[in-house]
């Protein structure tokens, strides 16, 4: 019988606020915690899906052990409620985690196997520091592989300025500034909030408290105060703890259908699923990767970043979106790309930030009608890049 | 009322704030840590109070003077604000409170401080329900006594469906829930359901609730899964502080129901412990006063009821009992070190008895390995086997277990015609006919066939365990293991070093004890170990005044003041009289100047009659026949007090003789294996204060007051 490839589509998506790693908001808290929340509250927000209907828990991590181990997406399920017979499993691509349990659930009910996932990931960065436990391979070094800053993600931002020398320090203090009053904008605005569900945190010493907000934004931040950042990176470099995300902690998830099911369901549809696409580049560059990942997706699709009307692309580091932008001819300021600001701004606990790109994307189709279609887009450590098409639900036939 | 008023009612008392603090010295303080939360919603700022006493769960908040105190302090800080629109109680993971800190009880010194301390209680929690905006509790954890009352003035409650347990266990203790709960309660969910808590379930073996119970019974107004509870406990609260939520709870019935149902409670309350208990007693008559009552004479009618509690003999002995179980059940005096203990992998039961099939199943389902029954007759064997299945069955339809366990234990069970199956076991118990001549030669047909090293057991509860194993090649390995019918429900399990026992086979006994969920108690080789010995001197004082010509009725209504937890015929009714008379046959023959023989009692046995009293709850005229004759009546206050220095008496030689190691053993066998009651601490505590030790014996069993380590 032949198959026939099933439209796909982002039902819902939550997530809990971001916290500082370290000493804030989730010191004590639980990563796993943070995903049975998040699962919860889709299936709260979502009543038409009986618990039963989701076939698969995917449930991305970086460093999949202890409160992010074993095997997540069926733990969290399991801490969760949600019953037995609903399987789960934990993945990894770094920083693209939650974005790679999207696209392959999503490749999954497309192929018909699947109606109903619940797709996210979380990082405690606090928790799981980047780099917890690894043991490099010595042939990455021995047969120069890898060069050596490949693997702090600081060195290979500070790597991409030298590949893009047009992108100066103050282009990228410019861009983070312009993050940070996104951000506030949208806050003020009450953009961001309908996404997040309070989370119950936990301090010893201070009892129980309940985070209800991203903890990680500056409002506060001026152009003069980036500029007397340190560069920790490189001696007079121009990657700085203004430029970048920070370190963060924070769970997202979504929930992806077969397009007919969520309409049986009576469940929303809030954009569809195109296409994605993921590819490799030099692992010491590792911020370039949305470039090819996007070049290969468009062409795929016969388009040009002029049938784009919106850009979710997480702000690792602000060089790494300006190189992107400046690839594609597209203004540093361009009112397509992060309307609501990004993760310089928010924080990007590694493995969860795909599913926050795509809940902001989600918002912003909703209100604007005469949008076909938005990327979400995002760099991976070890050298990747990560893109997926979506096409607005909600557009009205007109403009692009 | 206002907050100076408060600060001077408390510091005005008789006795200060800090004097309480000293005389709690050792309090673990709970901690009431206030943390501001925005509520969903946009319904404001709510300010979050955390009971935390810093410890795990295995230790859980209490309130003393300290932590009193110190929520006091987090309540007059959200007093004083004006921009927040809720203040809300929670616990910290798994715990909410589990009552007042009752280490520090035996330090009050007076009825004065007795009463700071109560009064301390009331002047803190009622500020909970007056402050001006909404307060919640959110019951996350195990919620006790004064755990439940801190609630209990919150306007509002949520409750955990996980919570493990909730109860109001201060009249089982000998106290009433006086911080607010006799006269909080019953005005919140009716005075019906509140006698169950605040009466009936500390009397049940001190029973407690679960999370949708305390929902369905209106304790809480609402119920959310343990998963994120207090997040959507501060959604609800949000709500509700909107007015978008309205809570609402059945009016209570203050009429003719309300006194219907505190006479229905008088009664059962007399029936059952005849004055003995004053606790439960005043708790009753709190509850049945709340309804005509202010709240600031309701809280000075408890704070009275408290402080003269706290001073009562009857605390006393109830914490020394709550102690007992506690502490020393968990670590048995003179169990030797436990690594010495040997594994055991397989048990068999030598019988197929009633008894036989109920240790077979105990032992299959707590220790989780093969359990053989041996019979000589197959029909008898396979209706042993079939009696442990079909309990298992009953477990499993009562959902106690899976139908995988339920598999797991039928094939565990299994029956042998020959002890050749005890080849490979490890422990082997028999419950056969109670006459020592057949028990040696069972064990000399086990020994023929299990290891060397096995230990062989016996449930006698009568017959030397030195004498039992004299015949052996390895007597060193035969312990005493005996039971208490009903062997699911009485915990209690007197564990008997025979002479030669070894410190191995009587380590392996206690840790199998403790697999088995039992309170061991280290018994000497004497006839009838412990409890049987002292059960059975009392009821033969009661069946010697029978003898001797008091009514039966009179005798047995004798020792009712003492609200034990059935008359003396009762129990020998329930023992069997023909197994009672074999018992006190043992012990005249050891003992014949202290333990008759009832002639009465031969001639119930020999007429075959089993059932002391009638299904109409009189005396059998057959029976009654058979206790009459004699000329010498007594008067039930002369049988009482014959049988209570008796005991004294027996106790303090049992102690000389080494029976047990001190008389707090001799109160936890009594307490666990015949279910004495708390406010007799057993009994050693009342034999003391109530002169009996002192005239018979010349001295306390605790000079210094009852103390359970």
């Amino acid at each position: 019988m032949p198959r026939t490839a099933r439209d796909v589509v982002f039902v819902d998506g939550v997530r809990t606020p971001f916290g500082k790693a370290g000493k804030g908001l989730y010191a004590e808290t639980r990563a796993d915690d943070l995903v049975v929340r998040v699962i919860r509250e889709l299936l709260r927000r979502n009543p038409g899906l009986p618990p039963e209907r989701v076939d698969e828990v995917a449930v991305a991590a970086t460093t999949q052990t202890g409160d992010q181990g074993l095997t997540i997406g069926r733990s969290a399920a399991l801490l969760a409620g949600l019953p037995r017979s609903v399987p789960g499993y934990a993945i990894d691509r770094m920083c693209a985690g939650a974005m790679t349990a999207v696209t392959t659930s999503g490749a999954g009910i497309s192929f018909g196997a699947y109606d109903v996932a619940i797709a996210g990931g979380v990082e405690h960065m606090g928790r799981h520091p980047m780099g917890e436990g690894v043991d490099p391979n010595p042939r990455f070094l021995s047969e120069k592989l890898v060069d050596p800053s490949a693997l702090v993600m600081g060195n290979t931002a500070e790597n991409l300025h030298d590949r893009y020398p047009s992108i100066t320090k103050e282009r990228a203090d410019a861009y983070a500034l312009r993050s940070q009053e996104k951000v506030a904008k949208a806050y003020a605005d009450g953009k961001l909030q309908p996404d997040l569900v309070e989370m119950l945190v936990r301090s010893a010493e201070q009892g129980y408290g309940l985070a209800s907000a991203d903890e990680p934004p500056r409002p506060e931040t001026t152009l003069e105060g980036l500029a007397g950042l340190k560069t920790p990176f490189r001696a007079h470099g121009n990657v700085t703890p203004g430029n970048s995300a920070g370190l963060n902690d924070g769970a997202t998830g979504a929930i992806i259908a077969a397009e007919d099911v969520a309409a049986d369901l009576g469940l929303d549809a809030r954009m569809r699923l195109v296409d994605f696409s993921f590819a490799g580049v030099d692992p010491e560059v590792m911020g370039e990767g949305p470039v090819p990942a996007t070049e290969r997706l468009l062409e795929r699709q016969r388009m040009t970043m002029d049938d784009i009307g919106l850009v979710e692309i997480n702000e690792a580091f602000a060089v790494q979106v300006l190189a992107f932008l400046e690839h594609f001819g597209v203004a540093d300021d361009d009112a397509r790309v992060n309307p609501w600001g990004g993760a310089i701004a928010l924080g990007h606990p590694l493995a969860s930030s795909g599913v926050r790109l795509m809940m902001q994307l989600a918002r912003l189709f909703a209100e604007r009608p005469d949008v076909r279609y938005g990327l979400t887009t995002m760099c991976v450590g070890m050298g990747m890049g990560g893109t997926v098409l979506w096409e607005n639900t909600n557009w009205e036939g007109s403009a692009k | 009322m206002s907050s100076t008023d408060d600060q001077g009612a408390a510091t005005g008392a008789p006795v200060s704030r800090e004097a309480l603090r000293e005389v709690f010295a050792d309090e673990v303080v709970t901690h009431a840590l206030s943390r501001d939360v925005q509520l969903p919603y946009g319904a404001g700022k709510a300010v979050l109070i955390t009971l935390d006493n810093g410890h795990d769960h295995n230790k859980p908040n209490t309130f003393g003077p300290a932590g009193l105190l110190s929520l006091d302090d987090a309540i007059e800080a959200a007093r004083a604000r004006s921009d927040i629109s809720a203040v809300a109680v929670t616990g910290k993971p798994f715990i909410f409170a589990v009552g007042a800190d009752l280490s520090g009880v035996p330090q009050v010194r007076d009825r004065e401080q007795a009463y700071a301390v109560a009064k301390l209680g009331h002047d803190v929690f009622r500020k909970l329900g007056e402050l001006d905006v909404p307060t919640f509790a959110f019951i996350n954890g195990a919620a006790m006594g004064g755990g439940v009352e801190v609630a209990l003035h919150c306007r509002y409650r949520t409750v955990s469906s996980g919570i493990p347990a909730l109860s109001l266990p201060e009249a089982f203790l000998g106290l009433v829930p006086g911080w607010g709960g006799t006269y909080l309660l019953p005005r919140l969910i009716g005075v019906e359901k509140a006698l169950k808590i605040v009466i009936d379930n500390p009397l049940a073996q001190n029973k407690t609730i679960k999370g949708p119970e305390v929902r369905e019974l209106g304790i809480a107004d609402a119920m959310f899964e343990p998963a994120d509870f207090v997040e959507e406990s501060l959604r609800w609260a949000a709500r509700v502080v909107k007015g978008e939520t309205t809570v609402e709870r059945p009016e209570v019935d203050t009429g003719q129901a309300w006194d219907q149902a505190i006479d229905n409670a008088r009664f059962m309350l007399e029936g059952k412990l005849h004055g003995a208990a004053p606790a439960p007693a005043r708790a009753l008559e709190l509850v049945a006063a709340s309804k005509d009552r202010t709240r600031d004479e309701g809280f000075a009618a408890e704070d009275e009821a408290l402080a003269d509690l706290m001073m009562s003999d009857e605390l006393t002995a109830g914490l020394y009992a709550f102690d007992l179980n506690q502490k020393r059940a968990k670590r048995p005096a003179g169990a030797p070190d436990k690594s010495l203990a040997r594994p055991i992998t397989k048990v068999g039961v030598v019988g197929a008895g009633l008894m036989a099939g109920q240790l077979a199943l105990l032992f299959a389902r707590r220790l989780d390995v093969p359990v053989v029954m041996t019979d000589l007759d197959q029909d008898r064997l396979d209706k042993g086997v079939a009696y442990v299945h079909g309990e298992v069955d009953k477990l499993l339809g009562k959902g106690r277990i899976t139908s995988d366990k339920a598999n797991r234990l039928k094939a565990q069970v299994s029956g042998s015609l020959s002890m050749n199956a005890f080849s490979d076991a490890d422990f082997v118990i028999e419950a056969v006919f109670e006459k020592m001549s057949v028990k040696q030669d069972v064990f000399a047909q086990v020994e023929a066939e299990v290891a060397p090293e096995a230990v062989l057991a016996t449930n006698t509860s009568s017959l030397s365990i030195t004498e039992m194993a004299s015949k052996l090649k390895h007597p060193e390995r035969v312990v005493g293991f005996h039971f208490f019918n009903p062997v699911a429900v009485l915990p209690l399990l007197e564990i008997v070093r025979g002479e030669r026992t070894d410190d191995a086979a009587l380590a392996t006994a206690f840790a199998t004890a403790k697999q088995l969920k039992k309170t061991a108690v280290l018994c000497k080789d004497a006839p009838a170990f412990v409890v049987n010995r002292l059960l059975t001197l009392f009821m033969g004082e009661v069946l010697g005044a029978v003898e001797e010509g008091t009514e039966p009725e009179v005798a047995d209504r004798s020792v009712a003041p003492l609200g034990l937890p059935m008359s003396p015929l009762l129990l020998l009714q329930l023992v069997g009289p023909a197994v009672a008379l074999h018992v006190s046959e043992t012990l005249h023959e050891a003992f014949p100047d202290r333990f008759g023989v009832s002639e009465q009692l031969r001639r119930v046995v020999e007429s075959g009659k089993t059932e002391i009293y009638g299904p109409d709850f009189q005396i059998d005229p057959e029976v009654r026949e058979m206790f009459a004759g004699g000329g010498r009546p007594s008067s039930e206050e002369e049988i009482r007090q014959r049988a209570l220095e008796a005991m004294a008496r027996e106790i303090r030689i049992m102690l000389d003789e080494g029976v047990v190691a001190e008389p707090a053993d001799i109160d936890l066998c009594l307490i666990t294996g015949a279910g004495w009651p708390f406010h007799l601490g057993g009994i050693t505590p009342y034999l003391d204060r109530s002169g009996v030790s002192e005239k018979v014996n010349g001295s306390l069993f605790h000079p210094n007051g009852p103390k359970a380590v």
